[in-house]
């Protein structure tokens, strides 16, 4: 079974990647662009029929390892 | 003294560690990552690099490597653990530090050399040291160190803030601060301060015709200091 997850930056903390992004959005024309934020997108395959298992799982993955707790939150979809 | 440097794939300051170890002293075995027990050490380094190629987040798949949670033995232990720069970011990754290494400010690869406060002489690291300002050389994309301002708190109120990004007067602002780090925040202790985790390198600054000699000047105090 496929959990996908998305990481992203907690609010507040700096994102330079995303900032550039932004930028470079408003130079191309986007001038509506008020703010970018860049964050990670993993699809996991868990060998794990029961979605529920499945997602408690990917959950202990992302605090292990997929995510940092201390800049970034993570959303399993 | 005994010292081990950890090699993990895409290290690669490695060999200057271990160059800049024996030059002074140590007795230096270098260890592969996915060794389970370590030689016998009086300090441990994890070098500086790239390891997994930055993968994920710097230092993030080292942290989980076979070698480590023999490294956190030894730290519980009281054994000393240098990490620099990507040893400095494996270090936060594992817990054994706070905070963590985000993207420079600039979104630069910043490679030159830079002056560092030394703020806290009381430890194995900088015990004696007769500079208080020291020369190192700093390579990185990561460096801008950030915590919580619970974390920040610990860190001051312990006097855990080890080196500082300043001037060459030894005066610490934000014109001193190459990477856009937290208080100007180039290296961390833990609250034992056995462990000690830097972005600058002083295995770059060992000879005095190329670079100067303040890393000699750490690695010196630091093995009169084990001895």
């Amino acid at each position: 079974m496929k959990i996908k997850v998305i990481v992203t930056l907690k609010n507040g903390v700096l994102d330079p990647q995303g900032k550039a992004i932004q930028q470079t959005l408003n130079g191309m024309g986007f001038s509506s662009v008020n703010e970018v934020r860049q964050g990670k997108f993993f699809e996991v395959d868990v060998n794990e029929k029961d979605e529920a298992k499945a997602k408690i799982k990917v959950e202990d993955m992302c605090k292990k390892l997929l995510a940092n707790l201390v800049i970034e939150n993570f959303e399993i979809l | 003294m005994n010292s081990s440097v950890i090699i993990f794939p895409g290290s690669n300051c490695d060999r200057d560690m271990d160059v800049a170890l024996k030059k002074f002293g140590f007795k230096n075995e270098m260890v592969w990552h996915d060794d389970e027990q370590l030689p016998k050490s009086d300090l441990i380094v994890l070098p500086g690099g790239f390891s997994y190629g930055d993968y994920l987040r710097c230092g993030s798949i080292a942290g989980k490597s076979k070698i480590i949670k023999s490294v956190v033995d030894f730290a519980a232990k009281g054994g000393l653990v240098l990490g620099i720069c990507n040893g400095f970011q494996i270090l936060t990754e594992t817990g054994l530090l706070p905070g963590v290494l985000q993207q420079n400010k600039n979104i630069e690869f910043i490679c030159k050399n830079v002056f560092v406060k030394v703020n806290n002489k009381n430890n194995k690291y900088f015990n004696s040291i007769d500079k208080d300002v020291l020369e190192l050389h700093i390579a990185h994309n990561e460096g801008n160190y950030f915590c919580t301002n619970d974390e920040l708190k610990m860190l001051e109120d312990n006097n855990l803030i080890a080196v500082s990004y300043c001037n060459e007067k030894g005066e610490v602002n934000e014109k001193s601060n190459p990477n856009g780090a937290l208080q100007n925040i180039a290296g961390i202790f833990n609250k034992e301060k056995n462990i000690l985790g830097m972005m600058p390198h002083p295995e770059r600054m060992i000879d005095k015709y190329l670079s100067g000699e303040d890393g000699s000047i750490f690695f010196k105090n630091l093995l009169n200091n084990l001895k």
